[in-house]
């Protein structure tokens, strides 16, 4: 398998850390990534709200670069690790394939910018990457500081499995947590773990976007979780940075570290914390394996 | 006795715009909003139904009805962060995050949307930068935001964005792609293409054709 990288604005933006131990991981792993040249913007949520057309234009612009960057290589994927690019991207895919009228009208517009597109992509999310292609077998070979007795409340968010669900399961997605048994660590069993964590709304009407990660943290502390762990740069936003606004707002002292999946893949693989972007986070993430406490939380079992 | 104030909520059949629903469901797999049962699934399960002013089992079923002056303006489709809980778990089908979408889209180019709301100026600002440099910079995003809605707010925020920024996470500088006169071209060939259409646009469309 071949793998070239969408980045998308936020993994160079707030998301860096995000960025930072995707690369790293994927390095450590053997498994090369090539940045996709000359990405532009896959539109988000904003987008959609104004022009679809354009939306889909946007993403029919990567998926073309994607396709003439890895020219002869068969079998290739674009991985996508912010679940906003990633759900757009499929998203277009699945309009220009199910649509012929949409389809031909991109294919037209992209004709007009001399550019091409011939359905080849595979749009691929690290998740899926690490657990389906790459497999939590091998993953676990990989591990130097196994993380045991963390316990992970993995939160996937809305945009990766709905409504699309390419490679896990709508309503429990587990790749997650299979990737985080493979490091050593416990899950908690959670049923938030794809509810909405607010979004854009954070920024937009805080009082309302602020609420939804509230109620996401506060589950998960209450079910004894050390660490939430996420795979979209929104949510990571959202559930770590607002934390002490949410404490003052909500009169309730909440400090969890939230981290994103890729930095405990690297964590638990030896990796310096530097490379994984640990030094951007708010709420420090400390393990010392000494220190394992039972408590609390109902607990799934590798 | 308290007085019943509701006289405002009563619409007679000639107040309402019968080709509303026509308008909405004019999206690829819109016409499934026809088969809305009313079962509430939706508004159930939706984390914002709490803070909207009408749910979306009723905006559905005031489209149908064709009540389109009160769900073009209403707070409920800026509040849809299309997390997609209600498309996936729809009885019927419906495709409630691209309706919700649709009205967006109507919403704006008519001119209703509500008034120095951030969500709807957060969508233009994103649109526009995209538009120009072909990626968006979160940093000045954000700051234009807070400018164009709520300037006190970007004085509430800035230990957030100094924190952000002193840990390399907040980028001010617009970032942009090499080859943007080729992103223009692309978006410059889709202009007009409208993928829901009022009845004025498609009436428009005509005339042209």
């Amino acid at each position: 398998m071949n793998y070239l990288y969408f980045p998308g604005c936020s993994l160079k933006g707030t998301g860096r850390a995000y960025e930072d131990s995707i690369l790293s991981v994927f390095k450590g792993l053997q498994l090369p990534l090539e940045e996709l040249d000359d990405w532009n913007c896959c539109g988000a949520t904003s987008y959609m709200a104004i022009s679809e057309m354009k939306a889909f234009a946007l993403s029919a612009r990567n998926l073309a670069l994607a396709e003439k960057q890895a020219h002869s290589r068969e079998n290739f994927g674009l991985v996508t690790p912010c679940a906003a690019c990633y759900l757009v991207l499929v998203k277009t895919q699945k309009y220009l394939q199910e649509f012929p009228d949409i389809g031909d009208k991109i294919k037209t517009a992209l004709k007009s910018a001399n550019l091409e597109y011939g359905g080849k992509v595979r749009v691929r999310h690290p998740l899926d990457v690490l657990a389906n292609d790459f497999g939590t077998e091998k993953l676990a070979s990989f591990v130097k500081k196994p993380l045991k007795g963390l316990k992970v409340a993995c939160y996937y968010g809305c945009q990766i499995v709905r409504p699309y669900a390419e490679f896990d399961d709508q309503h429990n997605p587990t790749t997650m947590n299979r990737i985080m048994h493979a490091l050593g660590a416990r899950t908690i069993d959670w049923a938030l773990k794809t509810r909405c964590c607010g979004g854009s709304l954070t920024g937009t009407i805080q009082e309302v976007g602020m609420r939804l990660s509230y109620i996401l943290l506060r589950e998960a502390s209450r079910l004894g979780a050390d660490v939430v762990a996420t795979a979209c740069p929104l949510c990571q936003f959202n559930l770590e940075c607002y934390q002490k606004q949410m404490s003052r707002e909500f009169e309730d002292a909440i400090s969890i570290p939230v981290v994103y999946f890729s930095q405990l893949v690297g964590f638990a693989m030896g990796l310096p914390a530097k490379e994984l972007g640990m030094q951007r986070l708010f709420v420090p993430f400390k393990f010392n394996p000494a220190a394992e406490s039972v408590k609390g939380g109902i607990h799934v079992h590798s | 006795m308290p007085v019943w104030r509701g006289w405002d909520k009563i619409k007679y059949q000639a107040q309402l715009d019968p080709a509303f629903a026509e308008e909405v469901t004019s999206i690829p797999g819109g016409e499934k909003l026809f088969d809305c049962i009313q079962c509430g699934t939706c508004s159930g399960l939706c984390p914002l139904s709490p803070y909207m002013d009408f749910t979306p089992r009723k905006i559905i079923a005031m489209i149908r009805a064709g009540f389109k002056g009160e769900v073009l303006s209403s707070h409920t489709c800026w509040l849809c962060a299309s997390c997609y809980a209600c498309t996936v778990e729809c009885p019927k089908g419906v495709k409630i995050t691209e309706i919700m979408y649709a009205t967006k889209r109507l919403a704006i180019r008519e001119g209703v949307s509500p008034k120095r709301f951030a969500i709807p100026v957060l969508a233009e600002e994103f649109f526009r930068d995209v538009e120009s440099n072909g990626r968006n910079s979160e940093g000045r995003l954000i700051m234009k935001l807070y400018l164009k809605t709520n300037p006190f707010k970007a004085l509430k925020q800035a230990t957030l964005g100094l924190r952000l920024w002193s840990q390399g996470r907040l980028g001010i500088r617009s970032d942009s792609i090499k080859r943007k006169s080729e992103l223009k071209t692309l978006l410059k060939s889709l202009e007009k293409e409208r993928m829901v259409r009022s009845r004025r646009e498609t009436a428009h469309a005509g005339e042209a054709k």
